[in-house]
């Protein structure tokens, strides 16, 4: 269980996806305008991370790993080459399955986070968590916690940036520093921040 | 070669290195870059990868452009890049395997990178197969001139190094530089991509955006009269 619990707070603060591997940062700076659109976006994220992460670890154990076949009586096959494959697969699927349930079942959530699930399949920290758990050697439930956990990680971040940018349109920033430039630099401070939380040992 | 390097081509080739670079104007492929710059070496093979995968996903693409029916377009650009990425990855753990140790997951990452996606659906779908891969050589150019810089700067003042080659002597070895150890961590690379942006749009101001709110100084002998 502790080891659970430490690497939930590993996954959320210091190995947060967007600020210390710069994963999804295309729409982590595209998206983090508003807080209310950035903590959607934030919220799908972490849904389809939760879901994709053990997913993926489930094919990847069951079929692509070295020897996985051996449940077929198959031996000494080794298709782990094809996870960037399947895992890129995996998450289009997934997310296309999700949008369609949503969709049917949940209308009000559909149209809440909807229009971010397309985006989600070419987020870089959707693959990014499924690649981690795949280099790391993840056990099905540790997949559980780190697909929650890096998920609940760059929604904080998404949201906390965006709250940073609405107060930031008042200020007053030399010209071409404005947008791009400055939202970048805050990135960057927000990093630093995140930072202090890697002396926490659990 | 004046054949092949026509204006068309040329345009695309040269464009992105400034004037239309996909990292600093189109915020693209940000993503994946940052984390592998904090070394020279892997910032060059991170850059040739991305730009060898551009340029053959994009050439490929757009040989098949019109044969791909538009429904599934963005699934059928996918697997034609991520079956380039998963060669470059073999290709790597075969013949630089230590580099591609410490690349880990972000060669993997190439799939998602907004760049090449970009430009397949962006250029390629629209244009024949000779300007594609031009046009995926010189935005694969403009992401690694950034990366490239960014790597400089990181591991000459991080480590006092370039290439692993010693360009400042450090103190522990009875040199001059002390070296700045924020530079190998994260926001450092926030910060000099903050920076250069802020350089190129200094230099090219049309690049700037529109501001939102203006902050109006208070003109002299205003306050206080109404």
């Amino acid at each position: 269980m502790e080891a659970y619990i430490s690497l939930f707070v590993k996954a959320v603060f210091i190995e947060n996806l967007a600020l210390s591997f710069f994963l999804g940062m295309c729409t982590f700076i595209a998206v983090s305008k508003k807080i209310s659109t950035a903590m959607g976006l934030g919220i799908a994220v972490m849904v389809v991370q939760a879901i994709t992460v053990p997913a993926n670890n489930l094919v990847y154990h069951t079929l692509l790993k070295e020897n996985a076949l051996s449940w077929l009586g198959i031996t000494g096959v080794d298709l782990s080459f094809l996870a960037l494959l399947s895992c890129i697969g995996m998450i289009a699927a997934l997310v296309q399955i999700l949008e369609m349930i949503l969709d049917k079942f949940f209308p009000a959530l559909y149209h809440a986070l909807g229009v971010f699930l397309p985006l989600i399949t070419v987020n870089c920290a959707i693959l990014g968590g499924s690649l981690f758990m795949i280099e790391r050697d993840y056990s099905f439930g540790e997949s559980v916690t780190y697909g929650v956990g890096s998920g609940l990680g760059w929604a904080l971040a998404i949201t906390v940036m965006a709250g940073v940018r609405e107060k930031l349109k008042y200020s007053d920033i030399p010209v071409g520093l404005q947008g791009l430039g400055i939202t970048f630099i805050t990135a960057g401070l927000m990093s630093l921040g995140f930072m202090a939380f890697s002396g926490i040992q659990l | 070669m004046s054949a092949v390097l026509n204006d068309e081509t040329k345009k695309v080739l040269v464009e992105p290195l400034v004037t239309n670079n996909p990292i600093t104007l189109q915020v693209l492929g940000i993503c994946s870059a940052l984390a592998v710059t904090s070394q020279m070496s892997t910032s060059l093979i991170m850059a040739l990868a991305l730009t060898l995968v551009t340029a053959f996903s994009s050439a490929a693409i757009s040989a098949i452009r019109n044969h791909i029916p538009s429904s599934i377009r963005i699934i059928v650009q996918m697997t034609i890049i991520a079956s380039l990425v998963i060669v470059v990855d073999q290709l790597l753990k075969a013949f630089a395997y230590d580099v591609s140790k410490q690349l880990s997951v972000f060669v993997g990452l190439i799939i998602t990178n907004c760049i090449v996606m970009g430009r397949a659906e962006g250029y390629a779908m629209k244009n024949p197969p000779l300007e594609s891969f031009m046009d995926g050589i010189g935005n694969g150019l403009g992401y690694s001139l950034i990366l490239i810089i960014v790597a400089f700067f990181r591991e000459t003042l991080g480590s006092g190094k370039l290439l692993g080659m010693e360009v400042f002597q450090l103190t522990k070895d009875g040199g001059w530089y002390d070296p700045n150890g924020l530079m190998l961590l994260p926001p450092s690379a926030f910060f000099i991509i903050g920076l250069i942006i802020w350089a190129v749009r200094q230099w090219k101001p049309e690049q700037a955006e529109k501001v939102e709110f203006k902050i109006m100084p208070i003109a002299h002998g205003e306050g206080g009269h109404h």
